[in-house]
């Protein structure tokens, strides 16, 4: 008997779906699109944070306890690969040249050529072109991705006009680095921390001998924090103190620190599903109300209230399901789209099992509620009411 | 005279229908209250950065180097400039001129979302005179040559939340806050100052960041700019001080409009698709009506008209509604960094006449588009067909 019953709801809630295709086809795609966005915007919010969830966390970064725009002495280098546990050393500087102008923004570092790529194993650079780097101080290893967008191949001279070290530089590209796999930054410009620090030793002798970060490998990523701490009591009340945190959290920072706009994003996509709702929710008042009359008649005929509720909410879900799905369905080659248009701004850009439950999920509670009001009217009203009842 | 339907009854029609008037509307609401408060934010942070500074001012940074931060000016380069011409001077016949230290030092959030990069700007008496728009609105200022130091209202209220008496500990000192100053909701409001040469002691440097100095009036920054481009040994880059600020907001603000702007596409989409359905359905559920109107000798325009001014209306209704709620949001504060000072930034969302005026021929316009189609649909109905429909 319920199964009977069921299979009427579901044919009758088919038919009456399409009574009015026009309308029927407008209500799921605005339901697509509102998914669609819904799944870019969470997207975009993933993505920012895979950069940090994908750093090893047997590397710490020990930078200056005042703020990052203070430098540290290189000597702090030495001191801390003396202690025990600590497994290598290297540092970097943030370079900060502009190549043309600021629209052709890279990341740019000064590293200690010697050791700065066996701590990160992760970029992969043939042997002979790391030693044509090691050989030519004024040489530079550039990230594929930098390459290609610039159309730099190994040889080319590359001017760089220096904000934070004043001047106009030029380096020559020795190697071309790639990453492990397809979430490393290949989008690093990396040069010689000695080149740059004897240039600006003639010019502002303060700012020679000085390190933005040191990097340190340590041998048991489990005693992450007891190292940590380990570093900075060494230059406790010193003239640079430190603080040391591991690679993601300091990557963490970054990010919190652009947390209201996350934040801002967040919100927005939740924004796109009341918006949706309330389309949706119209398009079955209105289709309920035009058929005030054939609930009453069905209802007379002897179906059950919870028959009617139980029509328009199939109606509903049906028409919810299908903009969902279809809306996930866009999703990839959207998204696909969204990463090529963007292609410096995220170094991943994947849909998350966990954002298509989302959708879905979305999908069919834009179904639910957009069924509640008429559901709840359609139980109240007398059949004779709703026979006289003009649409 | 028009012979057109008249205004009341394309009101009508949607008072009639009022639940469904209602959804639209407070779904194109939504994407208004989006779009506006995206415009909001992005003036906020220009009126903001935009407002910092005087034009009577002129900040000196060293050449290419961008930012105060990442600057630094020689004592003999501070010297030489004090020396060239357009500046003004004071009572005792010196130039007015502030020799500043600028540097970013980490301060927790109080939410617990990370630290902020907080700008300490190293100041002196002049500098303070330079800056009439910052005023003391608790406690004193600094005392020249000691650990004291004055923060910004945005500093005090907000998610870094300082207070008189307060003890921040950085460049190996312990700095107390001894007042609190108000800059008129310009980028100051952002900063903690405090004495120059202590600063300069304090993170053990030998030069200074940037150096602000006063035009005689605000027409002689020609002559001043050119005396400079005279000393080719001087390497430094000159802006006036409004402009230097302004400048540095460009970044984010475009960020944000670039951002917001295409949501705002991609919603209202959604929206219009709403305003579609409704207005469809209008069209359906009077059928008869629309033939009684045409035989009455109404024109097909005259019913093009009727249907697209009640979408208009529809959107107007969304606007002003999306406008009230958007400007509940000016109470809000947002505390941020600054992608290009790489330093914290304090703004307000600010509704101005443009955004109104943007944010209202915007909602209409969706109206429009989502009206255009069904009234078509409307005037393309035979009278006679029409007339005869249930």
């Amino acid at each position: 008997m319920m199964t009977r019953q069921l299979g009427y709801v579901v044919r009758l809630a088919r038919k009456n779906m399409w009574r009015h295709r026009l309308r029927t086809l407008l209500t799921i795609a605005g339901i697509a699109v509102a998914i669609v966005s819904f799944g870019l915007l969470r997207t975009v919010v993933d993505s920012w944070y895979a950069g940090a969830e994908l750093s090893s966390s047997g590397r710490l970064i020990t930078r200056s306890e005042a703020s990052l725009s203070f430098s540290l002495p290189v000597t702090h280098g030495e001191r801390i690969r003396r202690l025990p546990g600590v497994e290598g050393v290297t540092w970097a500087n943030w370079f900060g040249g502009i190549y043309i102008d600021e629209k052709h923004f890279f990341p740019q570092f000064a590293v200690d050529a010697a050791s700065y790529f066996k701590l990160y194993p992760e970029f992969r650079l043939p042997p002979e072109q790391l030693a044509a780097f090691l050989r030519d101080r004024r040489g530079a290893i550039v990230g594929r991705k930098t390459a290609a967008k610039n159309g730099w191949k190994i040889g080319d001279q590359v001017p760089l006009k220096g904000t934070i070290y004043p001047g106009s530089w030029s380096f020559t590209i020795r190697g071309i680095y790639t990453g492990a796999d397809d979430k490393v930054d290949e989008s690093q410009f990396l040069l010689h921390w000695s080149y740059i620090n004897e240039a600006i030793k003639a010019v502002l002798p303060s700012m020679a001998d000085r390190v933005g970060v040191f990097v340190v490998n340590i041998q048991q990523p489990g005693q992450a924090a007891a190292m940590s701490a380990g570093i900075d009591s060494l230059f406790r009340n010193s003239l640079a103190e430190t603080r040391t945190e591991t690679q993601k959290a300091f990557q963490l920072g970054f990010i919190a620190m652009v947390d209201t706009i996350l934040v801002a994003i967040q919100t927005v996509a939740y924004v796109v599903i009341l918006i949706i709702m309330a389309v949706m929710a119209n398009t079955m008042a209105m289709a309920a109300r035009e058929r005030m009359r054939e609930y009453a008649t069905l209802k007379a005929l002897g179906f059950s209230d919870r028959f009617v509720a139980a029509l328009i909410l199939g109606e509903s879900l049906s028409i919810a399901l299908a903009g969902g799905l279809l809306g996930i369905a866009l999703s990839f080659p959207l998204a696909e789209g969204f990463f090529r248009a963007t292609r410096d701004l995220f170094l991943v850009f994947e849909i998350t099992p966990s954002t298509i439950a989302q959708q879905l999920i979305s999908a069919l509670l834009i179904g639910a509620v957009a069924a509640l009001a008429p559901a709840w009217n359609s139980r109240r009203i007398a059949i004779v009411d709703g026979l006289r009842a003009v649409t | 005279m028009s012979t057109g339907l008249s205004l009341s009854y394309v009101a009508r029609n949607l008072i009639a229908r009022k639940l469904t008037t209602i959804l639209t509307a407070s779904g194109m609401a939504l994407v208004v209250f989006v779009f506006a408060t995206v415009l909001m934010m992005a003036e906020g942070l220009r009126q903001t950065l935009g407002g910092t500074g005087l034009p009577s001012n002129v900040v000196i940074i060293r050449q290419g180097s961008q930012t105060e931060v990442q600057s630094t000016l020689s004592r003999e380069q501070a010297n030489l400039i004090a020396t060239l011409p357009g500046l003004a001077s004071d009572a005792a016949g010196q130039a007015r001129l502030s020799r500043e230290v600028l540097v970013l030092v980490n301060l927790p959030r109080k939410d617990g979302s990370g630290m902020a990069n907080v700008v300490v700007r190293g100041t002196t008496p002049v500098g303070l005179q330079l800056r009439p728009q910052a005023k003391l609105v608790a406690g004193r200022l600094f005392r020249p040559g000691s650990s004291e130091i004055v923060v910004g209202s945005g500093m005090a209220r907000g998610k870094i939340g300082l207070a008189l008496g307060d003890t921040l500990s950085f460049g190996l000192r312990a700095w107390t806050v001894v007042g609190i100053f108000d800059a008129g909701h310009s980028g100051f409001d952002s900063e903690i100052w405090g004495d120059s040469g202590q600063m300069l002691q304090a993170f053990r440097r030998g030069a200074y960041s940037s150096m602000v100095v006063g035009l005689r009036d605000t027409a002689s920054y020609g002559r001043f700019a050119e005396a400079l481009a005279q000393q080719p040994s001087l390497k430094v880059d000159i802006k006036r001080e409004n402009r230097f600020y302004a400048d540095q907001s460009e970044k984010l603000a475009d960020f944000i409009s670039i951002l917001g702007k295409t949501i705002t596409v991609i919603f209202s989409i959604g929206a219009i698709i709403g305003a579609m359905i409704t207005m469809y359905a209008s069209v359906a559920n009077r059928t008869r009506e629309i033939g009684t109107l045409r035989a009455l000798g109404f024109r097909r325009g005259n019913i093009v008209m009727a249907f697209l001014k009640e979408a208009m209306l529809l959107g107007l209704v969304a606007g002003v509604i999306g406008l009230l709620l958007a400007s509940l949001t000016q109470m809000v504060e947002i505390s941020t960094t600054n992608v290009q000072t790489f330093s914290e930034v304090v703004f307000g969302l600010v509704l101005t006449p443009d955004i109104v005026l943007d944010v209202l021929l915007f909602s209409i316009l969706m109206g429009v588009l989502g009206g255009v189609l069904p009234a078509l649909r409307a005037s393309r109905l035979e009278i006679v067909d029409a007339l005869r429909s249930s």
